[in-house]
């Protein structure tokens, strides 16, 4: 079979994608549409309108006549300077420097970078929508003999269903799952999606030993983590192993249209809401280093 | 203004101590002499600055780096400083005390406190880990407070002692500028946890500097080495009798291609640098007396283990340049070349290209050095070594570093400057500023610095980004005394430097990091100079 991925960006160095040092793939394309998301870029894929190519300053993009589709963006990876002005003022939520990456290609460089990794976390996007590409990248990691020792993550939304997470569970070390909000209006609003599939996920992974983090991202006046404070630490504690409980802050960093407007997350605002899942038996919580 | 009134500045400078002030004008005495006889090359090659003596005095009466043999001294007790050999843990660390005012540097401050555990070892005996651990505390404050300069540098490891354990434990704990420390990482020998005890220490100090073991053990011989001031790797009971450096950014500016480069600009500068060399090491052995000193006498140093150091910085943007004039000549009708217009330079550490011409350079100055003898040399020869910089330093880049706010990722820009390590055996440092995020998951920079050293880096130093103890150019400072220094002065002396570096170089801006190389206090020397200088009169 010949599989191939539409990959957004690879990097070989993250510290904050799992444990250790880790290489994180970035696929293409989200099932969600949050409108504070941080990526934007990376939730649909290019429709080659165009509109990028002249704002290029180095001319690292042009328009190829290409077969059935009329016009190709293409992007010179060599030109590029990674001024990031292509994604910036894409009017489609997405990018011109997506590639296509097949099976073999992504491993060869996992395997120049192998040993300055502790393991690779695949993020997005929504990662979960390119699964068979997924299964097959981590079946040859844990069947390698060099690349083995490297632990297999996934970023998700949690939007994946139940056998969907089954054919998986072999080869995935865990998950890393976001829960934008608690009640399901707030979540329909914040996403576009209702939570329902995100909290059986949840529990369906945690019961699988496969969850490796729940991260709350605390957005004031929008979340309803305190609100619903009562039944969110209720089911965290239904959680057996209990995972990390990572609290993430709303920053503007990426983030474009209105949502650029809704405050950012302050120090007190995750300490206060630490404090509470604290006092209702929820332990093993993480907050930011760092807050901007 | 002359040197009457240069003399007045400086005793009059409000921000300097008493003792600092003594130092300056010491410095000031030195240059007033004339300078060693040169030939009308070189005289043209230092004023223009393309070759330097990093402000080491026009008279070199004291070898840049003295690396004393402190294990013996305990053993054997000193007959100059009557001192009896230690018996136990407080002997020793007394002793050590009163010796480190009797070693100089160019900086008059001991660039090398000893590898401590190995020489602190044998007087452990019967102490337990809470004495041992408030003994060296107290020593780390007399360091910090008595020898208030962060060239002055401790070597630990490979082996998992008490020593080594609360030594780390300590420095982390206080956090002080001094003394710099390097913990030498050796996989057979070092177990996983304790590399992780000092990764865990680089994320709250951006101290210790990982030294590769043994690539440096098989530089050296059996009688050792050790990691000096900016991580200099010189001989043990030896050091270096001088440092001169050499500009390549500039040597690459003069040449007309990459083949003038390698052909005539390389060889004829090469030339000059060993002529300065000989000049400066045969002043020092022959002429100043120094190895009559006690320290010689006493077997603590030994005459001919003293290397000249033959430094080389701006790499960078000697490639980048070099390339820049390839392009212009092979390609201008090209329609690649016209399109590469678009994008500035070929990128040094970003592009295989210029990378690889990098390691040419590399490869051929290690083979000028390593195949002419030198009158007083580490068996018979200089030692190349990658120069941190000093804090004088505009639009060039330390030794071969990627230049501050361009590096990539910490995983590319490993590989694209570990090529350049294995040419040079006295020292080479790169630093990688890895952002604060780092400090919730050390368990990254394990892994970062452990697959380094396993890929060939000789050494690794990284700095996390909100650290208030950072690396300048190889030496630590802290970030408030940085900012307070303009107002106030400081008690260290190498903060001066410190502040100068920030402003002349750029180095905040290296992406979340500040940086390190490696500089001296001639360089501070020569600001005051140049303050006065544009004084009006």
């Amino acid at each position: 079979m010949n599989l191939t991925a539409r990959i957004s960006k690879i990097i070989p160095f993250s510290c904050v994608d799992g444990p250790g040092n880790r290489l994180v793939i970035f696929m293409q394309g989200c099932n969600f549409n949050c409108p504070n998301c941080h990526n934007p870029h990376t939730i649909n894929h290019c429709n080659h309108c165009g509109i990028c190519v002249d704002q290029c300053p180095t001319k690292a993009l042009h328009i190829e006549p290409n077969g059935a589709v009329e016009n190709e963006v293409v992007w010179q990876s060599d030109l590029c300077i990674e001024c990031d002005q292509c994604t910036y003022i894409c009017p489609h939520q997405s990018s011109p420097k997506v590639r296509t990456y097949s099976l073999e290609e992504l491993l060869d460089r996992i395997r120049e970078n192998q040993v300055f990794l502790t393991g690779i976390t695949v993020s997005g996007g929504e990662a979960s929508l390119q699964l068979p590409f997924i299964i097959a990248l981590f079946k040859v990691i844990k069947t390698d003999p060099e690349l083995s020792r490297l632990t297999c993550l996934l970023d998700s939304n949690g939007s994946l269903n139940i056998s969907a997470w089954l054919s998986l569970f072999d080869y995935l070390d865990g998950v890393m799952i976001d829960l934008k909000a608690w009640q399901e209006e707030i979540h329909q609003y914040l996403t576009g999606k209702y939570n329902h599939r995100v909290i059986t996920s949840i529990s369906l992974l945690a019961k699988a030993n496969k969850l490796a983090e729940v991260r709350l991202l605390c957005i004031p006046g929008y979340t309803d983590y305190e609100e619903n404070i009562d039944e969110l630490a209720a089911f965290l504690n239904t959680l057996k192993p209990m995972p990390l409980i990572r609290l993430n802050a709303f920053q503007h960093h990426g983030v474009v249209g209105d949502a650029r407007l809704w405050s950012s997350a302050k120090k007190t605002d995750l300490e206060s809401l630490a404090k509470q899942l604290l006092d209702r038996g929820v332990e093993k919580i993480q907050l930011p280093s760092v807050f901007y | 203004m002359n040197l009457e009134q240069r003399f007045r500045k400086i005793a009059t400078d409000p921000n300097l101590s008493a003792k600092q002030k003594s130092q300056y004008l010491a410095l000031e005495a030195d240059a007033s002499m004339d300078y060693m006889p040169l030939s009308q090359p070189l005289k043209e090659a230092k004023e223009a600055g393309v070759i330097c003596d990093m402000f080491e005095g026009n008279a070199p009466f004291k070898p840049r780096y003295v690396l004393p043999d402190y294990g013996k001294f305990l053993a054997q007790g000193s007959a100059y400083l009557e001192l009896e050999p230690a018996q136990d843990f407080d002997d020793a660390l007394n002793a050590l005390t009163i010796i480190y005012h009797h070693v100089p540097s160019v900086t008059n401050i001991p660039v090398y406190l000893g590898h401590l555990d190995n020489i602190l070892l044998p007087y452990v005996k019967d102490l337990d880990d809470e004495q041992i651990y408030n003994k060296l505390k107290r020593f780390w404050i007399m360091l910090d407070r008595c020898l208030p300069d962060a060239f002055m540098h401790v070597n630990i490891g490979p082996t998992d002692n008490v020593i080594c354990r609360t030594i780390l434990k300590v420095d982390a704990d206080l956090k002080q500028v001094a003394p710099n420390l390097t913990f030498m990482y050796d996989p057979d020998i070092s177990p996983d946890d304790l590399l992780r005890q000092a990764c865990d220490n680089i994320c709250q100090t951006s101290k210790p500097h990982i030294a590769n073991y043994p690539i440096h053990a098989d530089t050296f011989d059996g009688k050792g080495f050790g990691i000096v001031s900016c991580y200099n790797a010189l001989p043990l009971a030896g050091g270096a009798n001088t440092l001169v450096r050499m500009n390549l950014k500039a040597l690459a500016l003069e040449a007309n291609s990459i083949t003038h480069f390698f052909t005539e600009i390389l060889p004829y500068y090469n030339n000059l640098m060993f002529e300065l060399i000989e000049l400066r090491s045969q002043f020092l052995h022959q002429e100043s007396h120094f190895f009559e000193s006690f320290l010689v006498k006493e077997g603590l140093i030994e005459e001919d283990r003293f290397a000249p150091m033959y430094g080389i910085y701006g790499m960078a943007e000697a490639v980048e340049a070099l390339l820049g004039k390839s392009t212009e000549q092979g390609q201008k009708n090209s329609v690649q070349y016209a399109l590469t217009q678009n994008k500035q330079a070929i990128r040094y550490g970003h592009e295989e290209k210029a990378n690889q011409l990098g390691y040419r350079i590399s490869a051929t100055l290690s083979g000028l050095v390593t195949s002419r003898p030198v009158t007083h040399g580490y068996q018979g020869h200089a030692l190349l070594h990658a120069q941190g910089g000093i804090s004088l330093d505009i639009g060039v880049t330390p030794g071969v570093r990627i230049p501050y706010g361009k590096e990539p990722d910490p995983v590319t820009h490993i590989k694209a400057v570990v090529g350049h390590h294995a040419y040079y055996p006295s020292g080479i440092s790169d630093i990688l500023t890895l952002d604060r995020t780092v400090k919730d998951n050390p368990e990254a920079m394990y892994q970062l610095c452990r697959a380094g050293l396993s890929v060939g880096l000789r050494e690794f130093t990284a700095n996390v980004e909100s650290n208030d103890l950072v690396r300048v150019t190889g030496y630590m400072v802290k970030l408030s005394d940085i900012a307070a220094f303009k107002e106030i002065g400081s008690r260290m002396n190498t903060t001066g430097l410190g502040a100068e570096a920030v402003s002349n170089t750029g180095i905040l801006t290296r992406k979340p990091r500040v940086m390190s190389q490696e500089m001296e206090a001639g360089a501070f020397k020569a600001k005051i100079v140049e303050e006065v200088d544009s004084e009006p009169a």
